[in-house]
């Protein structure tokens, strides 16, 4: 008997033959020349291990890590290192959330129907629109299928993306795009790091997308997004961050068709990038065009409460090549950590998380620029990270090695001498001194950077 | 379990809970509407409520009784391998070391990462016969767009631009076509023959010289193992195509045969199908593509290098590959799952691994023989891991349909199989016991199942109301597409 297997050999012999079947018969349906005939193969053990075994082979590899716990990390870049409340695990470790399937049978996944239904909920009230999905794959595909969206609304083949957007995402729509057969635009930000400004005319582009705060942290003005796109009769798009909506004007508020984004920074594990879970929600008038999963309510035979996956019409399962999308899986679990996380934080919890972030955050660009030895690329208000420039030269890839021999993960090095940093609640202030003080003493007394 | 209605915006709210989660904040909170002006700050608080620990825990917790789960109990959902998702595979893909590691680290300080991720990779190669595997795509269906994408990059640097048709088999899941679809692909559909195979004949008349590649999943969706695969790769080959594997239903065939030796060229596979990590409610799942050496260049990037230097080897992310189709998705993929993956396919080694298989298709070749007398069975191949039978009997004489047989299933503490699909087939029900089930959920189905064919002759009410005994009774799905109310 291997692994989980829970009928031995013997027995599943036994079982076959009282129904008139062998054993040694099951695959002589599989021709010959293709069978594999009990061959062993380089990558692969011939034995399976013991539970105690494969403890001891992953605890080891995990080990050989260094963690963001233990070191002072700066990374941001689209995956936020936020607090995890304790009770998210404990929830979505119950086997009736985490073992089930897509919720076909409505009567047997009322739990989840409900968690998928009130994750719409939360997306509508932060980003102020009128519908959201389930939830898609990650903010990158989220941004893609917001464009793809855009493209089967408005019956253009071309959309333009600020080059604000994560280089991620951007890189995503265009293999989407390529594919689909359509049209990517990129356009490069104005002198102060925004979109301002950088808007195309024309009247052949299905969508324009921003991202805000945008890849250098910045809040962008969405009224000019929603106005350009008006202008030129194409679909405004913002891929955002639901943290910082918690202080800014959301999407919705300013007149935005779609809002899209990485929910992630909602107290989901870092997890070396994945999975994510991305968010899609638009207004009223794109329901019917939505890609993916959505609940709805409606009430049993008895006129209870009752909630199901409605508008199927638009799905693969029964659309086939003409579904709006093809995604089936979206990523219920941690839309439903997300949605534990926006309960348990509240309006009050979640504004103090974004607000300790935008502190934090300036507090440690200010120190940064008070050394004398960086200065700020933008000269914009920034949320939760922020780009900075080294003064006098110098390699950041040589000052970020530095930096870890002393615990530190630095900032991602956009180029030799532009720094991104990201801080969340979870820095101390006693960390963002000590960082500061070393780079300042690695190279001011140390001179690691030379010149 | 009382009947509870409440939404989590419906419950008592508490006062002020802004640090109850969080410390104080450390540094001095700085004029916001002086610094970032006050048009981009919002004017109203959001409407999101306040509420305490035990509310929460509470209102999920009793959510959550409201589901069934594997460990519940049988769940035969055809296509879906809902198998055991050991435990053990959830510690370790909780370690802090996997956890807590940000995909932008130095290479140097994920090497843990990336060893498990290469390894990973090499254990995919040996049992699926493939040369080269990416974890960037985050499901079956985002995998099968990946594919999908290399193949047409493949043919794009062939010059071969009017490459512009995908063959799928009439049975195929709704995701082949409409992945296909989402890369510009013409779909054309081969029609299944008597046996529930494809038609072979028909297969030869749609190929051309527009023939891009073919989709397809062996075992089919009906259960059944297309024999003359070899012969279908040979003709899709020799026509300058390229083949697909949908790996939905690898399970059946783990460590027998290899899509890699039956001639397909790109794979993908369903790790929280084949390899036991969770479905989540649908998802997060993870949708790792295959492929052999051809396809290699148009890999999305990152891939994972080994480098064997003189006293250890090291493992790098490679970015510099100028014939990929780009990224589907931002950083590496849904390392967390892989994690799970890797501890499954560790726990079973190439021996266990075909015992999976095997005892995946024991198990549902025994439940069709117990319940074969009781329904319709449409097709006589022999049945891999699922089979399917149809409710024609009893329609026909009692006018009991697929969808009360499946709602009564629930009164006897199972879940339904797939019901409705494949399409072709009138009144399906695709039943996949899967390699973990019991020897007592074997045998109860199959006194459910037989125990139901008897009420709906005796007492068809008693499926047509059912189910009975759950929180609600059937929703209005009507009503609910018609007036469509999508949040609160």
């Amino acid at each position: 008997m291997s692994g989980y297997i829970p009928i031995s050999r013997e027995k599943r012999a036994e079982l076959l033959e009282s129904v008139g079947l062998k054993l040694e018969n099951l695959f002589d349906v599989i021709p010959d020349e293709i069978k594999i005939k009990n061959k062993d193969f380089p990558g692969l053990n011939a034995q399976g291990l013991s539970e105690q075994e494969i403890a001891a082979q992953l605890s080891n590899l995990a080990e050989r890590n260094k963690r963001v716990d233990q070191y002072d990390s700066y990374l941001g870049a689209g995956f936020y290192d936020h607090y995890t409340p304790a009770v998210i695990d404990h929830i979505i470790g119950r086997q009736e959330f985490l073992t089930s399937y897509t919720p076909y049978q409505a009567e047997m996944s009322q739990g989840t129907l409900q968690a998928i239904f009130e994750w719409q909920s939360y997306i509508c009230r932060l980003t102020g629109l009128d519908v959201s999905n389930s939830s898609v794959y990650d903010g990158a595909s989220a941004a893609a299928e917001a464009l793809l969206l855009a493209c089967r609304q408005t019956k253009k083949t071309k959309v333009w993306v600020s080059e604000g957007l994560n280089p991620e995402y951007i890189a995503t729509i265009k293999t989407y795009f390529h594919a689909a057969g359509l049209e990517v635009e990129v356009g490069a930000l104005n002198e102060q790091g925004t979109a301002a400004g950088t808007y195309p005319s024309g009247d052949d582009y299905a969508g324009f997308l921003i991202q805000s705060p945008n890849f250098f942290g910045i809040i962008e003005d969405m009224r000019e997004l929603v106005k350009k796109a008006e202008q030129n009769k194409a679909l405004s798009v913002v891929s955002c961050d639901l943290i910082s909506l918690a202080m800014f004007k959301s999407p919705g508020e300013v007149g935005v068709d779609i809002a899209c984004g990485e929910a992630q920074p909602l107290g989901i594990p870092l997890n070396f990038g994945g999975p994510a879970v991305g968010f899609l929600a638009a207004k009223q008038k794109l329901m019917r065009k939505m890609p993916g999963r959505i609940a709805g309510q409606t009430t049993d035979t008895e006129g209870k409460i009752a909630y199901v996956l409605t508008l199927q019409a638009r799905e693969q399962h029964i659309r086939r090549e003409k579904a709006t999308s093809n995604i089936c899986t979206n990523q219920a679990l941690l839309a439903t950590a997300a949605t534990i996380y926006l309960a348990l934080n509240g309006r009050s919890g979640l504004k103090e998380v974004a607000e300790q972030s935008a502190a934090k955050a300036i507090y440690l660009h200010n120190k940064l620029i008070q050394t004398g030895l960086f200065e700020a690329v933008y000269n914009k208000p920034f949320f939760r990270e922020f780009a900075v420039k080294l003064r006098h030269g110098g390699s950041l890839d040589v000052l970020n090695k530095k930096l870890l021999e002393h615990r530190v993960i630095g900032g991602l090095a956009l180029s030799d001498d532009v720094w991104l940093l990201a801080v969340t609640e979870n820095k101390t202030k006693k960390a963002m001194d000590d960082f500061v003080a070393l780079v300042s003493n690695l190279i001011r007394q140390e001179n690691i950077l030379g010149g | 379990m009382k009947y509870q209605t409440d939404l989590i915006f419906d419950l008592p709210q508490t006062g002020d809970n802004t640090n109850r989660i969080l410390k104080k904040c450390d540094v001095i909170k700085p004029n916001f509407a002086e610094f970032y002006g006050e048009d981009l700050l919002r004017e109203e608080e959001l409407n999101i409520p306040n509420l305490s620990e035990i509310q929460v825990l509470r209102h999920y917790t009793n959510m959550s009784a409201k589901n069934f789960g594997v460990e519940n109990g049988p769940y035969p959902l055809g296509s879906c391998t809902m198998k055991y998702n050991p435990k053990v595979n959830e510690n370790m893909a909780n370690l802090p070391g996997f956890r807590n590691t940000h995909p932008l680290q130095p290479m140097e300080t994920v090497q843990g990462n990336l060893m498990l991720l290469y390894n990973l990779e090499q254990q995919l190669n040996a049992i699926l016969g493939m040369d080269h595997f990416t974890f960037q795509p985050s499901a079956g269906a985002h995998g099968e767009l990946t594919g999908i994408m290399m193949i047409k990059a493949y043919h794009e640097a062939n010059g071969d631009f009017d490459r512009k048709v995908m063959l799928i088999p009439d049975s195929a899941h709704g995701t082949n076509p409409a992945s296909a679809a989402m890369a510009e692909f013409e779909i054309r559909e081969i029609k299944s023959n008597a046996d529930g195979l494809v038609d072979i004949e028909d297969l030869k008349q749609k190929i051309d010289d527009k023939v891009a590649g073919i989709m397809l999943t062996n075992p089919n969706t009906l259960g059944l193992f297309e024999k003359d695969v070899k012969e279908i790769t040979g003709l899709i080959h020799a026509a300058g195509g390229l083949c697909y594997y949908d790996g939905a239903n690898a399970n059946a065939i783990l460590m027998q045969t290899r899509p890699g030796d039956m001639g397909f060229d790109v794979v993908h596979l369903n790790v929280h199908k084949t390899f036991g990590t969770p479905h989540g409610g649908g998802g997060p799942g993870a949708g790792p593509v295959g492929v052999k050496k051809i396809l290699e260049p148009f890999l999305p990037t990152p891939l994972i290098k080994k480098i064997d230097n003189a006293d250890q080897s090291t493992y790098i992310l490679a970015y510099d590959r100028p014939q990929s189709i780009g990224k589907v998705r931002a950083f590496i993929g849904s390392f967390s799952v892989c994690v799970k993956t890797y501890a499954y396919i560790l726990a079973y080694g190439r021996q266990g691994l075909a015992e999976v298989s095997e005892a995946a298709v024991a198990n549902s070749r025994y439940l069709l023989e117990r319940v074969r007398n009781s329904y319709h069975v449409p097709y006589q191949e022999p049945a891999m891991h699922e089979f399917i039978i149809t409710a024609a009997r009893q329609k026909e004489k009692y006018g009991v349909t697929t969808i009360d047989i499946a709602k009564r299933l629930i009164d006897y503490g199972y879940h339904p199989p797939t019901v409705y699909f494949p399409l072709i087939v009138p009144e399906a029900m695709m039943i996949e016991p899967t390699d973990t089930e019991t020897l007592e959920g074997l045998e109860g189905l199959a006194d459910a199942f037989n125990a139901i064919a008897e009420e709906a002759a005796e007492n068809p009410d008693l499926l047509k109301s059912a189910p009975h005994n759950m929180s609600i009774t059937r929703p209005d799905e009507t009503k609910a597409a018609r007036n469509p109310i999508l949040k609160a």
